[in-house]
């Protein structure tokens, strides 16, 4: 049961040779095959290239290499389908990118192949990360491997799904309002959005440049904070990437909470969190306090309108950044008569109606007599949403809410209104505005079905330590990361 | 939202749609921008907009060159093209 594991548990395996990195893929491979039939997480795997790296970590663990200059050496990784793999595919779940293949490798494949990972497949996700379901994808839905009658989550609903069934010890996506911690919580699995600027965006295909960022997804909390630091660091490629040092994040699981004072978010104690939901954060937050945290009320006053200046700004930089696929310079083409009509076809035949429905939103918004009214006032909510968070953490180390305000829902009970859909981010989007750190582990399950519940930690810019911390010693003190999905 | 023209905006975001997405795209669009108004009611007086969490300003690198793609590894992803060019329909006649 090799594939069960979590990634700090391989690593250990392989550095006792107990296990080859050969058989740690092999165990993926193997289980791709059991149940991605079901679960469908992936798009393609290239098993021979994935068989290459693992061959060629293992001639390096032979001779004599160890996991402690290289902390991922031989361990299998897998895409979303939005970051650059050199000489793959890559579709960011739409039709329009057609045959495309990388000709390079994103800036964070290259720091985990430096750290010895073997790094493979590519996973389903809603088209060009537009979405809170995997539904948006042009390919397929991914499915729940906790119920496949539901959803994973979205947009990065393939790396949570194959986390949890066990196709991978860990994966990388991109969170733009919540696309990395929501699938994560709907999936049973520990998700992080780094802070804005902490994590190389170079190879990570646009959505909104302002709120994009790179992060894991993993079993549990060490695994994370492992993985978070590999994929961090300054990166002269990505002009927005910060000059800082990244502090040693596994130095930071010391167990100990004692003097940390954590928020609760006042304005997010409102009507529609589900019962199930509500006790199971209600019981995370009174154990946090048992372990020596002292917990506080804190307010964002502006958090009502998080979601309205979201699909604005998002949607805004999105039609700008999706302007590049035009038939011309990469992807699929449908002729015109001038280019134009061949930039309109193309589009009109390319994209999937929520990248249609976000693109023409994003351009309304910026159109000329409604740029004032809407892009720059939430530009203006976007600074009163930040210092509110800016002013929270005055008083607090970190903020604990629910990653989301239900458990996975069905298949197509939200596929037809686009709004209820955004609305299903409520506790997620607000960091990405803020350009906080952000992530959600397993706090919890429903009864019946037994379906995973997400406790969200949000902390200060540049404050992963912190989150790691509270996070870690809060899943030791608990069993729900050990919980496996019945396919995993 | 009654002066949202789902076909011109369609059209300056160059994507063509067909009569049916335009009516649905439509309606759609209406209930999320009347749902976006709510904005109108936050209080932005004296305050400066945020484009950027962290803004960094004039991040340059030295003007020196460096190695990129080949003209081929270019063009490799490109529908249509030849000599070395992306090829597109006429523009001038």
């Amino acid at each position: 049961m090799l594939h069960r594991l979590t990634l700090s548990e391989l690593t250990q395996r392989i550095a006792r040779r107990e296990c080859s990195a050969v058989e740690a893929l092999e165990s993926c491979l193997a289980q791709i095959d059991r149940v991605d039939g079901q679960v469908k997480a992936f798009l393609s795997v290239d098993r021979e290239d994935a068989r290459a790296q693992a061959a060629a970590a293992d001639k390096e663990i032979a001779a004599g290499r160890s996991s402690a200059e290289k902390p991922l050496l031989g361990v299998p990784v897998a895409l979303k389908d939005v970051l650059a793999h050199k000489g793959q595919p890559l579709n960011c779940g739409s039709r329009i990118l057609g045959k495309f293949v990388s000709p390079y490798d994103a800036t964070v494949v290259t720091h985990m192949k430096d750290a010895g990972a073997v790094v493979f497949g590519r996973l389903n996700m809603d088209e060009f990360a537009m979405g809170s379901s995997t539904e948006n994808s042009a390919f397929h839905t991914t499915l729940n491997p906790w119920d496949t009658t539901r959803i994973p989550g979205g947009s990065s609903g393939g790396c949570a799904a194959s986390v949890s069934a066990g196709e991978c010890f860990a994966s990388i996506g991109s969170d733009t309002g919540g696309s990395i911690r929501q699938p994560a919580a709907l999936c049973g699995c520990v998700g992080v959005k780094p802070t804005y600027g902490r994590v190389s965006r170079f190879g990570l295909v646009a959505f909104a440049s302002s709120l994009d960022q790179i992060g894991p997804f993993t079993r549990d909390v060490r695994d994370a904070a492992l993985l978070t630091q590999v994929l961090s660091g300054y990166d002269r490629r990505d002009s927005t990437s910060i000059p800082q040092a990244v502090p040693s994040y596994v130095g930071s699981l010391t167990g100990d909470l004692r003097g940390m004072k954590i928020g609760l978010v006042k304005e997010f104690m409102v009507g529609g969190l589900d019962p199930e939901v509500d006790a199971a954060v209600t019981a995370a937050v009174r154990q946090i306090q048992s372990l020596g945290a002292e917990v506080v009320e804190v307010s964002l006053p502006h958090s009502e309108y998080a979601v309205a200046t979201y699909y604005i700004i998002a949607t805004a930089e999105a039609s700008a950044n999706l302007a590049r696929f035009d038939g011309i310079r990469y992807g699929a083409r449908v002729d015109g008569a001038d280019p134009m009509e061949l930039n309109s076809r193309t589009r009109g035949a390319g994209f999937g109606p929520e990248v249609k429905r976000r693109i023409i939103l994003g351009t309304y918004v910026l159109s000329s007599g409604y740029y004032d009214a809407y892009y720059l006032r939430a530009q203006k909510v976007r600074t009163l949403i930040r210092n509110d968070f800016l002013n929270a953490f005055e008083k607090v180390d970190a903020i604990v809410s629910p990653t989301t305000p239900t458990a996975a829902f069905k298949v197509g009970e939200k596929a037809a209104d686009p709004l209820q859909m955004y609305l299903s981010d409520i506790f997620t989007i607000s960091c990405n505005l803020a350009g906080i750190c952000g992530m959600s582990l397993p706090c919890g399950f429903t009864a019946s079905p037994k379906l995973p519940i997400g406790l969200q930690i949000l902390g200060k810019p540049f404050g992963e330590e912190t989150m790691f911390r509270l996070a870690h010693a809060y899943e030791q003190s608990t069993g729900w990361h050990r919980e496996r999905c019945p396919v995993g | 939202m009654s002066d949202f023209n789902v076909h011109y905006v369609a059209k300056l975001a160059r994507i063509a749609l067909s009569p049916d997405e335009e009516e649905r795209l439509g309606s759609q669009l209406g209930n999320i921008l009347s749902y976006i108004e709510k904005l109108k009611s936050a209080d932005v007086s004296g305050v400066e907009p945020t484009a950027h969490a962290f803004p960094l300003l004039n991040v340059t690198r030295p003007d020196v060159v460096e190695t990129s793609l080949t003209n081929e590894e270019a063009l490799r992803n490109a529908p249509s093209h030849t000599g070395g060019l992306f090829v597109v329909p006429n523009i001038l006649e």
